[in-house]
C-alpha cells in the first residue's frame, strides 16, 4: 500500500483512481491555498490595526505557524504516505532547535 | 571478470592506494579501527601520564602548564578520536549486513567522512609539535579558552570543527542506510538491536553535531577573527558556550554509549543462546534514552547558577533517564537467565559490564541531584563517575565488539587464552583506578588539579589508582599482542565462527565478499539466521534472482577534499600573528584544493560499474572468493 499514491507510477493504480485523487487534491490545494492568503490579509490586518503589541506577536506567529503546516502537508505532499521518516525527523530537530531557543530565553542571563 | 579480478592480490602500495581510495564500508571500518586504535594508544598514554604525575603528593613528573595539555588531549582524544571512531567501525563493519545491504546509501560520503575525521584528528594532535596542546579542559569554557595563549586552543578548535564534519556525515549516511536499504522483509521491528542503537545514535549525532560547530565557530571568531560573542566586556556572555558544548556534549555520551550498549545486545544472546529478552522494550528505551539525552544538558551546569526552577527541571529529567536504562539492564539479565551460556571473551566483557555500568549510573543519579550535585561538582567523584560510564559502559563495549567482530572484519579468531589475561588486567585495573576516586573526591580533592600536598588523606587512594592504571596499560599491550600473533598466524576461521550467530552478518562466507551480499536475503523475522538455522539450513532464502549488481568506483577524491581543509586550517590560525604573512595564502589554496576536488566530483561524471550475472555465477561454490 506504501506506494499508491498518485505519482507512484504504479500500473496498479488505475486511471479512474488517479483522476479522482488528482481531483481531489486539487481541492484541497485551492482551499489552502486561499486561506494561505486570507491568513496573510488578517495578520496585516491586525497590525493595521494597532492591537496591543502582546496580541499581536503571538497572533502573527500563530498564523504563520499554520501556513508552515500547510505548506507542508497540501503542498510538499508531506500528508501522502511513506514521510514517516521524514517527519519523525523534522519534528525532533523542531523540539531541539525550540529548547535551545527557550534555553537561551530563559536561563541565559545578560 | 575484471570487476572480480579488481580485488586479486597486490603488492603493499597497491594496498595503501586501495585503502586511501576505497568506499567499501568493510575497508572503511578497518581504517576507523587503525585510526581510532592509534588515537587510543595516544589517549592512554597521556592518562598513564596523568597517574605518574598524582601516583605522589608534591611530584614533579610534568610541570602544571603540561598537565593542563595533558588532561585536555586526554579527554579530547578518548571522547572524539577514539571511542567515536572506533564505534564508527563497528557500525561501518557490521551495520550494513545486519540489515542485508550491499553497502552504505552513500558510499563517497562515508570515505570522506572517515578522511575528514582523520585529519582534524591529525590536526588536533599536531599541536603537540607546534607550539603546545589545548589546555582549557576537553570542555574548553569559553572564559578560560579565550584566555589560554599560544595557538592550543586554535588546534582545538578547528581540529574538532573538521573532524565534527566527518562525524556528522557518517551519522546521516547510517540514517539514510537504515530507513532506505533494508533487505526485504527486514521491518524496523526485526531490526538487530545494534542497528537500532547506530540509528539512534545517528539521529542524535545528526542533532547534536550543528550545536557544537556553531559553538566552534563562534570561538574560532572569537579567538581568530577578533568578535565577542564570548568575550563579557564587549557585551557577549560566556555561559554561551557553556550551553551550546553542553546540548551538544550530553547526546554525545548516548552517542557513544548506545552503539556500546548494542553491542552488549547481540553477544548477550549470541552466547546465552536465547533471543534477547524484551526486544520491543529494548528498542522503546533506545529510542526513549534518545529524546531523553537531549533535556538534560543543564545537570552539567548546575551550580553555573541557571536558578533553582531550571535546576529542579534538569534535575527530574536526568533521574528519569535511569528509567529506560534499568529496562535494558533488566533484559539484559533476563536474556541470560536460564540461557545455555558460554563465556567467552565477549560474553566475559559483557557480563562484567552490568555491573560495572550501573555502579555509574548510580554514581549519576546521585549527581542528578542538584544539591548534592553542589557537594560533587568538580571533584573525583565526578571523574570516577563519568570514568565508570565511559570505560565500564563504553570501553568493555568496544573491547568486547572487538573480539566479538574480528572474525567478521578479519576472518580470523582472537586468541582466547590471551582475551582472559585481558580481560582479566583490564577489568581489575579499571576498577582499581577509579573505584577509589569516588572516595578521593568525596575526601575533597579537586577534579584537574596538578599535584596535591602530603598529610591530607590522599595518598593511599591515588597510589592505588595509579597501579590500576598500570593494571589496563598491560591489558591492552597483551591485547595488541593477542592482535599482532593472530593476523600472523592468520588462521581463517570461515563462515559463523561463533557457532551461534543470530543475524545476518553471521550468514556471509568469510572473508565476505565485497558486494556483501550475492542475492539479497529475504529476512524472515527477527534473528533471520537463527530462524534458518533452526530449519536445518546453512544460508538465507535469497529474496531475489542472482543479478548484475551495481557498484561505486574507488575515489581519491574524499582524501583530497579533506587534505584542502586540514591545509586551510593552518592558514585561518596563523593568519592573525604577526609577520605571517603566508597564513592567508595558505588559507586561500587549502580552501582552492577542497572547493576544486568538490568541482571535480561535481563535474565528472561517476556511474559506477556493474558485476555481471556470469562472474557471479562463476564466483559460487568458491564461497564468495576474493
Amino acid at each position: 500500500m506504501a506506494n499508491l499514491h498518485p505519482n507512484s507510477g504504479d500500473p496498479k493504480v488505475t486511471y479512474e483512481y488517479r483522476r479522482k485523487k488528482h481531483a481531489e487534491e486539487m481541492r484541497m490545494q485551492v482551499v489552502t491555498f486561499t486561506m494561505m492568503i486570507f491568513f496573510t490579509v488578517i495578520a496585516f490586518a491586525a497590525v493595521g490595526a494597532g492591537f496591543s503589541k502582546w496580541f499581536i506577536v503571538p497572533f502573527v506567529l500563530l498564523l504563520a505557524v499554520v501556513q508552515v503546516i500547510f505548506q507542508l502537508y497540501y503542498f510538499m505532499h508531506m500528508s501522502h504516505k511513506g514521510h514517516e521518516a521524514p517527519q519523525l525527523f523534522m519534528y525532533s530537530g523542531m523540539l531541539v532547535a525550540f529548547l535551545t531557543i527557550l534555553t537561551f530565553v530563559t536561563i541565559i542571563w545578560w | 571478470m575484471s570487476s572480480i579480478a579488481h580485488t586479486q592480490k597486490r603488492g603493499f602500495a597497491g594496498t595503501v592506494w586501495d585503502y586511501l581510495t576505497t568506499v567499501d564500508h568493510k575497508k572503511i571500518a578497518i581504517l576507523y579501527l587503525l585510526a581510532g586504535g592509534f588515537f587510543f594508544i595516544v589517549g592512554g598514554i597521556e592518562a598513564m601520564m596523568i597517574r605518574i604525575q598524582l601516583a605522589v603528593p608534591n611530584n614533579d613528573f610534568v610541570s602544571a602548564g603540561l598537565f593542563n595539555e595533558i588532561i585536555t588531549m586526554h579527554g579530547t582524544t578518548m571522547i572524539f578520536l577514539a571511542a567515536m571512531p572506533l564505534l564508527f567501525a563497528f557500525m561501518n563493519a557490521v551495520m550494513p549486513l545486519q540489515i542485508g545491504a550491499r553497502d552504505v546509501a552513500f558510499p563517497f560520503i562515508n570515505a570522506l567522512g572517515f578522511w575528514l575525521f582523520f585529519f582534524g584528528g591529525l590536526f588536533l594532535n599536531l599541536s603537540w609539535f607546534l607550539g603546545g596542546a589545548p589546555d582549557a579542559g576537553w570542555t574548553s569554557y569559553a572564559s578560560l579558552s579565550l584566555a589560554s595563549e599560544g595557538h592550543g586552543i586554535d588546534f582545538y578548535a578547528l581540529g574538532l570543527q573538521i573532524s565534527g564534519f566527518g562525524t556528522l556525515m557518517g551519522g546521516i549516511n547510517f540514517l539514510v542506510t537504515i530507513i532506505n536499504m533494508r533487505a526485504p522483509g527486514m521491518t524496523y521491528m526485526r531490526m538487530p538491536l545494534f542497528t537500532w542503537t547506530t540509528f539512534v545514535a545517528s539521529a542524535l549525532i545528526l542533532f547534536a553535531f550543528p550545536p557544537l560547530t556553531v559553538g566552534l565557530f563562534m570561538l574560532i571568531f572569537d579567538r581568530m577573527f577578533g568578535s565577542g560573542f564570548f568575550d563579557v566586556a564587549m557585551g557577549g556572555n560566556t555561559i554561551i558556550w557553556e550551553h551550546f558544548f553542553w546540548i551538544f556534549g550530553h547526546p554525545e555520551v548516548y552517542i557513544l554509549v548506545l552503539p556500546a550498549f548494542g553491542i552488549f545486545s547481540e553477544i548477550f544472546p549470541t552466547f546465552a543462546r536465547k533471543r534477547l529478552f524484551g526486544y520491543s522494550s529494548m528498542v522503546f528505551a533506545t529510542v526513549l534514552i534518545g529524546f531523553l539525552g537531549f533535556m538534560v544538558w543543564a545537570h552539567h551546569m548546575f551550580t553555573t547558577g541557571l536558578g533553582p526552577i531550571a535546576n529542579a527541571i534538569f534535575a527530574v529529567a536526568t533521574m528519569a533517564i535511569a528509567v529506560p536504562t534499568g529496562i535494558k539492564i533488566f533484559n539484559w539479565i533476563m536474556t541470560i537467565w536460564g540461557g545455555s551460556i558460554q563465556f567467552t571473551v565477549p560474553m566475559l566483557y559483557a557480563v562484567a559490564f552490568i555491573p560495572s555500568f550501573v555502579m555509574g549510573g548510580v554514581t549519576g543519579v546521585m549527581q542528578a541531584a542538584a544539591p548534592a550535585d553542589y557537594q560533587f561538582h568538580d571533584t573525583y567523584f565526578i571523574v570516577a563517575h563519568f570514568h565508570y560510564v565511559i570505560v565500564g559502559g563504553i570501553v568493555l563495549g568496544l573491547l568486547g565488539g572487538a573480539h566479538f567482530y574480528w572474525p567478521l572484519m578479519f576472518g580470523t579468531m582472537l586468541s582466547e587464552k590471551l582475551g582472559k589475561i585481558t580481560f582479566v588486567l583490564f577489568l581489575t585495573g579499571f576498577h582499581l583506578t577509579f573505584f577509589i576516586q569516588h572516595f578521593l573526591g568525596l575526601m575533597g580533592m579537586p577534579r584537574r588539579v596538578w599535584t596535591f600536598l602530603p598529610g591530607q588523606g590522599l595518598e593511599a587512594g591515588n597510589l592505588i589508582s595509579s597501579i590500576g592504571a598500570a593494571f589496563m596499560a598491560v591489558g591492552i599491550i597483551i591485547m595488541l599482542v593477542n592482535v599482532v600473533i593472530t593476523q600472523k598466524k592468520n588462521i581463517q576461521v570461515g563462515r559463523d565462527p561463533w557457532k551461534d550467530g543470530r543475524t545476518l552478518e553471521w550468514s556471509l562466507p568469510s572473508p565476505t565478499p565485497f558486494y556483501n551480499f550475492k542475492q539479497l536475503p529475504l529476512v524472515r523475522g527477527l534473528d533471520p539466521f537463527w530462524i534458518e538455522k533452526m530449519e536445518g539450513k546453512t544460508e538465507m532464502t535469497p529474496a531475489e534472482p542472482i543479478g548484475d549488481i551495481h557498484m561505486p568506483n574507488n575515489s581519491f577524491v574524499p582524501f583530497v577534499i579533506s587534505l584542502g581543509l586540514f591545509i586551510a586550517a593552518f592558514g585561518a590560525m596563523y593568519h592573525a600573528d604577526e609577520g605571517k604573512g603566508w597564513a592567508i595564502p595558505v588559507l586561500i589554496i587549502g580552501m582552492l584544493v577542497t572547493f576544486g576536488a568538490m568541482l571535480y566530483r561535481s563535474i565528472k561524471d561517476d556511474h559506477g560499474y556493474h558485476i555481471h550475472k556470469e562472474d557471479l555465477l562463476d564466483d559460487a561454490g568458491k564461497g564468495g572468493t576474493h
